[in-house]
């Protein structure tokens, strides 16, 4: 059944993400702004940190596409409110398109008709993880925009092609088609056996904080060296040129199967909006990804 | 930017209104605008089915906005760009059956939508992708809503809009391109980031 108490703070971290941008993102734009050195790509971060500071006056969406709902629940096995959180967030998505409001983005499909409130045959998207003997609830929040969720693709790539052919996929894919997903982009390649886990992988990479570097020094090493190599294109904002390309390259993998070697990649835009909460099993709650929450 | 500096073409625009202009050059828009996208687009070409609102010397916008409906009418919430590119295989058709003049998106668009802008002196403009509250605030009133049946975002909103921008051209009336100029240049660029980066992912357990 749906509980109220969940759903208000699920309601919140929706209107929350949909306004303002979260804070290592905002952090991130401004450190880029800062570095830029070509005066129209200054114009136009100009202009994103002037639509940001309207957004939060207005308390509107910033960008009008606020995506197709994406919750990633980690839910310990204690948790007393297990059974409520898919009606919940259900019941949350729909009753946000109303009050914040969120743009219409769920189409049945095959017939091809806008549902007009967000949900539909597995949408909101759920993905669930189950933490052990916990008695907290984790949900991250993205909203996966169209423009920043068309460039996203996956493919397994013969092994002896090797990490250059990861490389490889990676700027070919952020040069083709990254340039219209409104860059300065975070980007999330994810590495694995099949097409499937490795874009799962690179979603959760996307949704790592930006300035945060994988564990493994190699994958590291490998996260520094494409953003640097990237930058060094010069994609600016929007794709018009600028000094620097992309936000950050976040890497996540898993150990793959000898004949194959599965890369994925998801990217999101300048404006990437995800939000994450903690919630306790008293339903006291605290908003991690925005500092000074709406 | 300062008013008085702003270059701002007002609908119905001529084709003087814009052959002077190049790519990167910024502009402004006063007057009509209308949103058009996937939907629209398709049912323009394929079924030649037209909107009640004549596109000749007009402007679109591939957007899809959130609209608020309040007991005065609709109120313009958001509306950013969405990506042009989508709408690459239509566009060329579009301009020819329509006549429109300005056509704004977010990204490049391809060789045939090139194309239609030389033959037909068009532009592709983009606005910045993103600042949909910015561009919603440019908006001064939503005065008509065609197609409603294709849902909100598809929907074909007609406005009127004050000083909309910037707006950068990204295809001019010569079919220059902006973006497949960039983009060769990205390429180049790629290539030498490459050549950097491969002799140090060469992991294996030799």
């Amino acid at each position: 059944m749906v509980n109220s108490k969940l759903e208000s703070i699920i309601s919140k971290i929706i209107a929350c993400t949909a306004i303002e941008l979260p804070t290592d993102v905002y952090e991130s734009l401004q450190t880029m702004q800062k570095n830029e050195t070509q005066p129209l790509a200054s114009e136009l971060y100009s202009c994103i940190f002037d639509n940001l500071d309207k957004a939060t006056a207005l308390k509107r969406p910033l960008c009008q596409d606020t995506g197709v709902l994406q919750f990633f629940v980690k839910c310990g096995t204690k948790f007393p409110f297990l059974d409520d959180i898919e009606e919940t967030l259900i019941a949350a998505v729909r009753n946000s398109t109303k009050s914040v409001p969120l743009r219409h983005n769920s189409v049945d499909c095959f017939t091809e008709r806008n549902t007009g409130d967000n949900t539909g045959a597995l949408s909101p998207w759920i993905e669930w993880e189950i933490a052990k003997g916990m008695n907290d609830l984790h949900i991250d929040l993205y909203m996966a925009g169209g423009g920043c969720s068309l460039p996203g693709r996956s493919k397994v790539l013969m092994p002896l092609e090797g990490y250059e052919g990861v490389v490889k996929f990676v700027f070919d894919t952020i040069v083709e088609w990254g340039i219209n997903a409104c860059p300065p982009l975070v980007v999330g390649v994810g590495i694995g056996t099949c097409a499937a886990t490795a874009a799962l992988l690179s979603k959760k990479a996307l949704l790592r904080k930006i300035g945060t570097h994988n564990q493994d020094p190699k994958a590291r090493d490998m996260e520094i060296r494409l953003k640097n190599g990237l930058d060094s294109i010069g994609i600016g904002p929007l794709g018009l040129t600028g000094s620097q390309s992309v936000q950050c390259v976040n890497i996540e993998f898993a150990s793959h199967h000898p004949a194959t070697l599965g890369v994925g990649i998801t990217v999101g835009c300048w404006a990437t909006r995800r939000g994450s909460v903690h919630i306790n099993s008293d339903l006291t709650y605290t908003i991690l990804s925005h500092a000074n929450s709406i | 930017m300062d008013n008085s500096k702003k270059k701002i073409i007002t609908t119905p625009i001529c084709d003087e209104q814009i052959l002077d202009l190049k790519i990167g050059d910024i502009v402004y828009l006063t007057g009509m605008l209308a949103t058009c996208r996937d939907d629209g687009h398709r049912r323009v070409v394929e079924s030649s089915r037209f909107p009640n609102f004549d596109l000749r010397g007009m402007s679109i916008l591939h957007a899809g906005p959130i609209v608020k409906t309040t007991p005065y009418g609709y109120e313009m919430i958001s509306i950013g760009p969405t990506t042009s590119r989508r709408m690459e295989a239509y566009e060329g058709a579009f301009i020819e059956k329509t006549s429109v003049k300005i056509i704004i998106g977010k990204g490049g668009m391809g060789t045939n939508t090139a194309e239609a802008c030389k033959k037909h002196k068009a532009l592709h403009c983009i606005f910045p992708g993103g600042c949909a509250v910015t561009a919603a605030t440019e908006v001064e009133k939503i005065v008509g809503l065609e197609w409603e049946d294709f849902g909100m975002p598809e929907a074909f909103w007609i406005m009127s809009v004050k000083n909309f921008g910037p707006l950068i051209v990204s295809i001019d009336t010569n079919g220059n391109n902006l973006f497949e100029l960039n983009k060769s240049t990205f390429n180049i660029k790629k290539d030498l980031a490459l050549r950097e980066i491969l002799p140090h992912v060469h992991f294996s357990h030799n």
